[in-house]
């Protein structure tokens, strides 16, 4: 029998607020443990939330961003469990009255352009963090750390309409580049601060009923995402067609194996016992919270990648990648615009992002180096081929480290581009034709001879020639005589 | 008129004050006289104070300004505020040796005001008992009677106002924990509008039923402390929008004030010296000018059922986060955290506070959630209208406090539910969140205080203050704005 997969996903945003959800302690990595905490996130006796609007806002801005029912009065509640890592045992999140229903998310998947529907996405707050366990002496301990605990989180479920892992990996791949671009979030899933659980069932294709189904935890990339959903596909699909049935169960995915573990079954669920929480007012929206939510939307990235396509004529594939972030669309654009659209395209998708991928350097500290003026005024003379190609790609290297304009570059490292490369043509022939002992060197194999060549002909320049340039046309000329 | 300094401990809180601030007592001696004072021999057989320490105190009072409504005051706290400088506990096991690393909002407007903490009153386990006879600390005692409970849960500032010991303490009260312990130790007990008092700080039980509330033996001295604490606060997103009412009417008198008196409710099971009483005090403030309106009020029969849901649901989910693995109790001897989850809670809380985490973790249980919890939160908004409609006909009700008088230690540790129904007066104001006041109302003849409870629509506290006041003076309206305090009387002799 032919099954076909079923797949929701749940995705946990952490947001880029200064501050936590329920109090004043700011969200900032690389603190000793437990700095970043107070009464509130440590869960001490008779602290009280207080929500933090920012929170609120940039949930509103992800909400109207993917087209959701914004509830004008939604309510947070206590979802009840023990565990060490949370200080109250129980986290405040929104359950039956979320502040965004319904929505979908476009995303192109292999080529073809789709759209998924969402659930939901609330409000809610981080847990901190459980590292155990360690031995120290005869004892086995566990250590908590509370820094994370209360960083604002956004729940976004989508329907069960996802069909394939490849679907799951554009889907996240999308929402990644959707927060990224409302600024709310790094959506880095290796930090966590963009994290994914997968609901998963089969079913016989053309049943309408669901199968059912099973949820993976701990899906840390969105590698991670494809390959635990498409070994949960594969157990299933072996049960199945063994005759066995598929028992309602949370998975725990292994990235490091490849190995998915049972952690609990539905005999052992949580009932986390959820009530409205009565810390906290019913959390109201205004319409002048809507306007400026609003307000503070960017053009959407798959708006602004449509328009890349239609306004600079770049390919699809060029605008996808150029679209990744917000800045580097900006930074690309910001190069383009009233220039040669295609030839920023170009540089900015090899050069910049090789720069970027060679040294690890942020795309921030690549614009801090080399500003979109200053990129823009290069990429000027390219087009207007006062740059020969090999002279361009050594300026270029030169930016990166070094201060100045293309021309002061050039006159500091003592190059100066005389005409183009056809004024040094009859110099190149004259000293291959007073030098044939090494031309025959060369053409028989010793190619090493073209440093000699090319000295000869940067003496007989005065030294003004750009030895890139003199040889390329050296090579030119040579394999023309060979 | 000026007293000897060694009657100091007398004095109200306002009337203190006043010296403090014009220098005729220093702040040390407001602060000692109820420890160095006649009223330090009560406290061995009341047990009213759960923390205090003499140097601390001392201390406090050096660093203390002299200066504000409550300056020099000597306040004790219920054990469940946090103070930074004395344990914060609830009177139980699981907190053993807590200390809160912040004060709570009310103790700072206190400290802002004058006002020095001197320690932590004795209390039922997590403000959960109305008779004061569960906590870690041993039972408080009624000054008047120690064979007879001071009530609860906030017993202990009850008793140690009573007994001189202090002028005012703060209490908390989720279902009558001020007002009924107010009754049987004769002083004034008043539970706010919820969200007036700031409750952060205020260890949770029902969270949307705590009020903080104040202990004072003259209706001055719960007017000029409210007016100290009451107000909107940034760390508590419940309190109430704006300023808080302006109570310094409180002398102004009941004039043309309409009082409800819903006889129907002391039909039966009311004790007779407790219906006197409210006939004693509908006659004063009658003779003051208030007008009685009788009401047929009966706020349901459901409210019990009704706030033992509520108050136990929030109170399992409040009270999860003692779990011995960052502060307080924790038992060593367990093999995984499961066990020691298990261990701590079962040995750190007190039988009371298990019965009701129990209930409440069943009432908020999935299939079981609608037919508590949620019907519960139903009958709370059909109280709430009761109320609303009853005092479209009057200002304020006349009511009793409890049923009963003080009643005898043990006499109803063994039958819980007795001891909940006790609480059918006081548990209405805290599902509607309005405000409801217990003012002294003489003693019977084996010398048990009586008190009567009068209940406000919220934020009519100015009013019921008046009212406080007049009853205070009789009615007599040629008394009402008489700065002086009437005379400190003992509850019995020594
Ligand atoms: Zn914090």
């Amino acid at each position: 029998m032919a099954y076909e997969a079923v797949i929701g996903l749940e995705c946990h945003i952490q947001l880029k607020t200064r501050t936590k959800m329920f109090c004043g302690c700011e969200v900032e990595f690389g603190r000793p443990a437990n700095w970043n905490t107070c009464p509130v996130c440590l869960g001490l006796p008779g602290a009280l939330p207080r929500t933090n609007i920012t929170a609120i806002a940039y949930a509103l801005r992800l909400g109207l961003a993917l087209g959701c029912d914004i509830r004008h009065e939604s309510v947070f509640a206590r979802k009840n469990y023990f565990y060490p890592d949370m200080p109250k045992n129980y986290q405040v999140t929104q359950y039956d009255l979320p502040l965004c229903e319904h929505g979908t998310l476009p995303v192109v998947v292999e080529g073809e352009s789709r759209t998924f529907e969402l659930m939901r996405i609330h409000c809610e707050e981080d847990a901190g963090k459980s590292f155990h366990p360690e031995r120290v002496g005869d004892r086995r301990i566990s250590r908590l750390e509370f820094n994370r605990a209360g960083t604002p989180l956004l729940e976004l479920v989508t329907e069960p309409v996802l069909r394939t892992p490849a679907e799951c990996a554009a889907f996240l791949t999308q929402l990644r580049k959707l927060v990224r671009a409302l600024g709310i979030s790094d959506g880095d899933m290796e930090k966590g601060q963009l994290r994914c659980d997968a609901n998963v069932s089969l079913r016989p294709v053309g049943q309408s009923a669901l199968g059912v189904k099973t949820e993976i935890k701990n899906l840390n990339s969105i590698k991670g995402v494809e390959k635990g959903v498409t070994a949960e596909i594969d157990r299933q699909r072996r049960e199945l067609e063994s005759g066995a049935r598929i028992v309602q169960a949370t998975l725990l995915y292994d990235a490091d194996h490849d190995k998915l573990a049972i952690m609990r079954t539905k005999e052992s669920a949580h009932d986390y016992r959820y009530f409205p929480e009565p810390d906290l007012p019913v959390l109201r929206v205004t319409d002048a919270d809507l306007d400026a939510a609003r307000a503070a939307l960017p053009e959407l990235p798959w708006v602004r990648e449509a328009r890349f396509v239609s306004q600079y004529g770049l390919p699809p594939y060029d605008a996808a990648v150029l679209g990744d972030s917000r800045e580097l669309a900006d930074y690309y654009e910001a190069c383009a615009r009233g220039g040669d659209a295609k030839l920023a395209s170009n540089w900015i998708m090899t050069e910049v992002l090789r720069v970027r991928n060679d040294r690890g350097w942020p795309l921030e500290k690549w614009a801090e180096q080399v500003p979109a003026p200053r990129m823009r005024a290069f990429l000027d003379k390219v087009a207007a081929k006062e740059l020969p190609g090999p002279v361009a790609k050594q300026v270029f290297a030169w930016m990166a480290d070094e201060a100045g304009s293309v021309d002061e570059l050039l006159a500091l490292h003592g190059i100066q581009v005389q005409g183009s490369a056809e004024d040094l043509r009859p110099l190149v022939l004259q000293v291959l034709d007073e030098n044939p002992g090494p031309v025959a060197q060369y053409l028989a194999g010793k190619t090493i001879t073209i440093g000699y060549l090319t000295g000869a002909v940067m003496k007989k320049s005065g030294g003004q020639a750009v030895p890139q340039v003199v040889q390329q046309l050296l090579a030119e000329e040579l394999a023309r005589r060979g | 008129m000026s007293r000897a300094p060694n009657e100091t401990w007398k004095l109200g809180a306002a009337a203190l004050a006043a010296r403090v601030r014009d220098g005729r007592v220093s702040v040390t001696d407001a602060v000692e006289s109820g420890w160095v004072g006649p009223a330090s021999m009560w406290e061995h057989d009341v047990n009213a104070v759960a923390h205090h320490d003499a140097e601390v105190r001392r201390e406090a009072a050096a660093g203390a300004s002299g200066q504000g409504p409550l300056a020099g005051v000597p306040v004790l706290v219920k054990d469940n505020l946090c103070t930074v400088e004395y344990p914060t506990t609830c009177a139980s096991r699981i907190l053993a040796g807590y200390r809160a690393p912040y004060d709570a909002t009310v103790i700072r407007r206190l400290r802002e005001a004058g006002a020095v903490i001197v320690g932590k009153g004795n209390m039922d386990e997590f403000a959960m008992g109305s008779s004061n006879e569960y906590s870690a600390y041993g039972p408080t005692r009624n000054p008047f009677d120690l064979s007879r409970v001071p009530g609860g849960s906030s017993g202990g500032p009850a008793a140690a106002v009573a007994y001189g010991l202090v002028p005012v303490a703060l209490g908390s009260d989720t279902g009558g924990s001020v007002r009924q312990p107010a009754s049987f130790c004769g002083v004034y007990g008043l539970k706010p509008t919820y969200g007036r008092l700031s409750r952060y700080g205020l260890v949770a039980f029902g969270s949307s039923l705590d009020q903080v509330g104040i202990f004072a033996r003259h209706a001055r001295d719960v007017a000029v402390t409210y007016a100290v604490l009451a107000g909107e606060d940034g760390y508590d997103a419940t309190t109430r929008l704006g300023p808080a009412p302006d109570v310094s009417t409180f002398a102004a008198g009941v004039k043309g004030l309409r009082f409800g008196w819903p006889a129907n409710l002391w039909a039966q099971g009311v004790d007779a010296a407790i219906v006197a009483a409210l006939e004693r005090s509908a006659i004063a403030l009658e003779r003051a000018g208030a007008v009685r309106v009788v009401l047929d009020f009966l706020p349901g029969t459901y409210g019990v059922a009704a706030y033992y849901l509520v108050a136990t649901a929030e109170a399992s989910s409040n009270l999860a986060r003692f779990d011995g693995v960052r502060y307080g109790f924790r038992h060593e001897e367990a093999a995984d955290v499961r066990a020691m989850y298990t261990r701590t809670r079962s040995e750190g809380f007190g039988p009371e506070v298990q019965r009701r985490i129990l209930l409440g973790t069943y009432a908020l249980s999935s299939g079981y959630y609608d037919a508590y919890y949620l019907k519960a939160q139903r009958a709370r908004t059909r109280i709430r209208r009761e109320f609303q409609s009853a005092f479209a006909q009057c200002d304020f009700m006349l009511l009793p406090a409890a049923p009963s008088l003080a009643f005898k230690v043990g006499e109803k540790t063994d039958d819980p539910l007795a001891m909940y129904l006790s609480d059918v007066f006081t548990i209405g104001a805290n599902l509607a969140g309005i405000p409801g006041l217990t003012v002294p109302a003489g003693r019977t003849s084996e010398n048990l205080p009586v008190g009567v409870q009068m209940l406000g629509p919220e934020d009519s506290e100015p009013n019921l203050l008046r009212a406080a006041r007049a009853l205070e003076v009789g009615g007599d309206v040629a008394l009402l704005s008489t700065d002086e305090d009437p005379e400190f009387v003992w509850p019995t002799k020594r």
